[in-house]
């Protein structure tokens, strides 16, 4: 047992920093919050070169055959650095997805595109029913020739107003569970896309689909039999999540601290007072139960061994100690930490919009409570 | 980064618990909550002597293993689950050994480390006062040099097993003049010493759990002082953070947890199991999830010891965190047996044994024991994230 990073990683950690320091300050994250497009086309081509797009795909798809542990290192720098960019859309959401499921053919196809920084992907799973159950998924793709034709609507999906390609979780059968995945052109006639209003900015939109064809080669997986995998990506995403907020809480933990040791009122530093150094000391709890957690799940879904309960003790855990770090950190930072001339505001935000992403605190005790062996 | 155990701590974690699960068998003991403080059992210690499963971390030549705090880890973290009475050599294990490890004499490493490790010598900690709680160093029990001994008079309290223990381990002011923290230093003392007596204290469960520790005129030989003169204060301190350190405050209500787990899935409710009720099942899950993230506090903790290093911060963290989980599972316990959760051991209708009870009132005391929370976060705030002192 030990929680060093490799040298390697170390290494990564230090050059995703440094990079984002200078590449992502926050004027950049501002001005990106207005943006149509929502990222740079230039620091993406500038990742993709840097091998930080490829870095979890294997060689033979023109990745650089890194593990998921070391691209939980990149994405734990892209929380702390608030980066705006489809990078966990395109990496985590869908092309770990088609290196897990796609055929050959299709792995061929896609991985190099996305390793090379080339096409962006998204993921469109969630509906206005909400609910991670087959039941809530009501887009239907029915089958006409050598195609199918998809209809419905899809909500928040991320980054889909500037992706090249979609995975569209979608209905092929009237049995609950006759779900199937397609890779849809996203420039396809029949789509429409809307962003959202959020308060992350986080490049949400509603897509939809009114009689969009697509090619029946461009099934990922099984026809009909979508939902375990749609189970998995959402798990895998959940854990990748998690890795993005600890960059984000430690942030919050390091910002709030200093906060506290410069702010001076009463002719002291706030930071002298008992309650809030209680405060902090409450943050840095949570913060390393965050971590904790978080690095445990990655290692066992990297190394491959079943971890649903390590899932869920993460996902559960940084759901409940997220708030409460940020009712502390505005706490401590007073009436500044609520106008848009401070940081936190950044923080704030992202972290709300990453808990709700890919949520639902019920689906992950129940997984606990089986764990446990409760019927 | 490597969140697995190796082969032989998988081994070692096995060995245990068939011990253990052997012991049950043969009925030596009953699993308890906070037995492993307040179950005295020389027999079973001697047992757990014999594998070796004492003084695990310390140098062969005094008898020990030289393995991990990791290992040492696995082993308590199986006794806690079991609720085994390891009381009589879990101070010494835990901290006395490993303070008289690093300030001890040769000769005091020789006389007890051996001793502690084959299950005869148990000691009592005699660290606070009646006026000297979480403000340790402003401790009044006087040590006086006088020709080769040290004559203690003072008051000690909250001393687990003094009734049972052949040693204590003190702290005594042994210069006045000198600011408060730098007139202290330690003792280890027989507690067969003319002089020293005791009265019991019942703790809000009606156990004898501690005891006030008086000495008069109590000559300790000068040979029993633990390190530098009036450096005792420095050194507690670091002894702390092993007290603090291990899942003694997370698993010492473990039985209780699994009865509770047990129960809900036994109890029929409504025509169904009470685990299948949602709001029930939630509520077992949320405390599983708070287990599962204190029980890597804890092994981070370990692995800092391992380092080399005492884990103040970290044991202030893991500890702090505990306690608020012990006490959590110990509301959840009774909101879920109702009227029940009130009943004590023995009493006709009580629910396992009357673990809730006793768990409910005695998790008032841990937030308070071994650094009260408070201290606790001064040390997490001050230390670990250097916010300037208050």
């Amino acid at each position: 047992m030990n929680l060093v990073l490799s040298e390697e990683q170390e290494m990564l950690r230090k050059a995703a920093r440094d990079l984002l320091e200078q590449r992502c300050p926050k004027s950049f994250v501002k001005q990106m919050e207005q943006d149509d497009k929502g990222y740079s086309p230039e620091l993406w081509e500038e990742m993709a070169n840097l091998g930080w797009i490829g870095l979890v795909f294997p060689e033979e798809y023109s990745g650089s055959g890194m593990s998921f542990l070391d691209l939980s290192v990149l994405l734990e720098e892209m929380g702390r650095a608030c980066l705006p960019a489809p990078f966990f859309s395109t990496v985590v959401l869908s092309g770990l997805s088609i290196l897990d499921i796609g055929s050959e053919e299709q792995k061929r196809q896609y991985l190099p595109e996305i390793a090379s920084g080339k096409a962006i992907f998204s993921l469109a799973l969630i509906e206005p029913a909400l609910g991670y159950e087959p039941k809530a998924i009501a887009v239907e793709a029915s089958p006409d020739g050598n195609a199918y034709v998809v209809n419905g609507t899809k909500l928040f999906v991320p980054y889909a107003n500037i992706a090249d390609c979609l995975l569209c979780v979608a209905r092929t059968s009237k049995q609950e569970q006759g779900i199937t995945i397609f890779l849809v052109d996203a420039k396809s006639p029949g789509i429409k896309y809307t962003a959202l209003e959020t308060m992350a900015h986080d490049k949400l939109c509603e897509v939809v689909f009114d009689q969009v064809r697509v090619p029946k080669e461009n099934i990922l997986g099984q026809l009909d039999k979508g939902w375990p995998e749609v189970e998995k990506i959402v798990k895998r995403s959940n854990v990748a999540k998690c890795c993005e907020i600890v960059g984000n809480l430690q942030w919050a933990l390091e910002d709030t601290v200093a906060y506290a040791k410069d702010r001076k009122q009463f002719d002291r530093p706030i930071g002298s007072f008992q309650i809030l150094q209680h405060y902090c000391a409450d943050i840095y709890t949570y913060v390393e139960g965050a971590k904790l957690s978080a690095y445990q799940a990655t290692w066992m879904l990297s190394n491959g061994f079943p971890c649903d309960k390590e899932i869920a003790v993460a996902k559960l855990w940084i759901t409940e100690a997220s708030p409460r770090i940020f009712n502390l950190a505005h706490q401590i930072h007073g009436a500044i930490g609520v106008t848009q001339e401070h940081d936190l505001h950044f923080y704030t935000t992202r972290a709300k919009a990453i808990e709700l992403g890919y949520d639902e605190a019920n689906l992950y005790r129940e997984m606990v409570a089986k764990e446990m062996g409760l019927a | 980064m490597d969140f697995s155990f190796s082969k032989e701590q998988k081994k070692l974690r096995q060995e245990v618990r068939s011990f253990l699960e052997d012991e049950l068998a043969r009925e030596l003991w009953k699993p308890a909550c906070d037995a492993w403080i307040q179950a005295y059992d020389p027999a079973f210690t001697k047992r757990v002597a014999q594998r070796g499963w004492i003084g695990l971390t310390w140098p062969k030549e005094y008898g020990g293993q030289e393995r991990s705090f990791i290992d040492r880890l696995i082993v308590t973290e199986e006794m806690l689950r079991y609720g085994a009475p390891a009381a009589c050599h879990w101070f010494a294990d835990r901290q006395i050994g490993g303070s008289i490890l690093k300030y001890g004499s040769e000769e005091q490493k020789t006389e007890f480390l051996p001793k502690i490790i084959t299950g005869e010598i148990y000691v009592g900690l005699g660290m606070s006062e009646p006026e000297a709680g979480s403000d340790l160093a402003s401790l009044k029990t006087r040590a006086t040099e006088e020709n080769d001994c040290y004559v203690v008079n003072g008051q000690k309290t909250w001393t687990s097993g003094a009734w049972f223990t052949n040693y204590i381990y003190l702290l005594a002011r042994t210069d006045v003049d000198a600011p408060k923290h730098r007139g202290i230093s330690e003792f280890i003392v027989p507690m067969d010493l003319p002089g020293i007596s005791r009265i019991p204290m019942i703790d809000i469960t009606g156990t004898e759990a501690w005891n006030d520790v008086f000495f008069d005129n109590v000559r300790v030989p000068k040979i029993y002082m633990v390190g530098e003169k009036n450096k005792g204060f420095y050194h507690v301190l670091e002894q702390l953070a092993y007290e603090r350190g291990g899942m003694e405050r997370l698993m010492g209500n473990y039985p209780l947890f699994d009865a509770l787990i047990k129960f809900a899935k036994e109890t029929n409710y409504n025509g169904k199991a009470l685990s299948q009720d949602t709001m029930i099942r939630h509520k077992l899950a949320q405390l599983q999830v708070e287990f599962e993230v204190g029980r890597l506090f804890m092994y981070k903790v370990a692995m800092v010891m391992d380092e080399g290093r005492a884990p103040t911060v970290e044991a202030s963290m893991s500890k702090a965190y505990a306690t608020t989980f012990e006490q959590h599972l110990a509301n959840t316990a009774m909101e879920i047996l109702g009227p029940y959760g009130s009943l004590w051991a023995g009493s006709k209708y009580v629910p396992f044994e009357g673990l809730a009870a006793h768990s409910y009132l005695g998790s008032k005391g841990y937030s308070l024991q071994a650094g009260s929370t408070e201290i606790l976060k001064n040390i997490i705030a001050t230390r670990g994230l250097g916010l300037p002192a208050s």
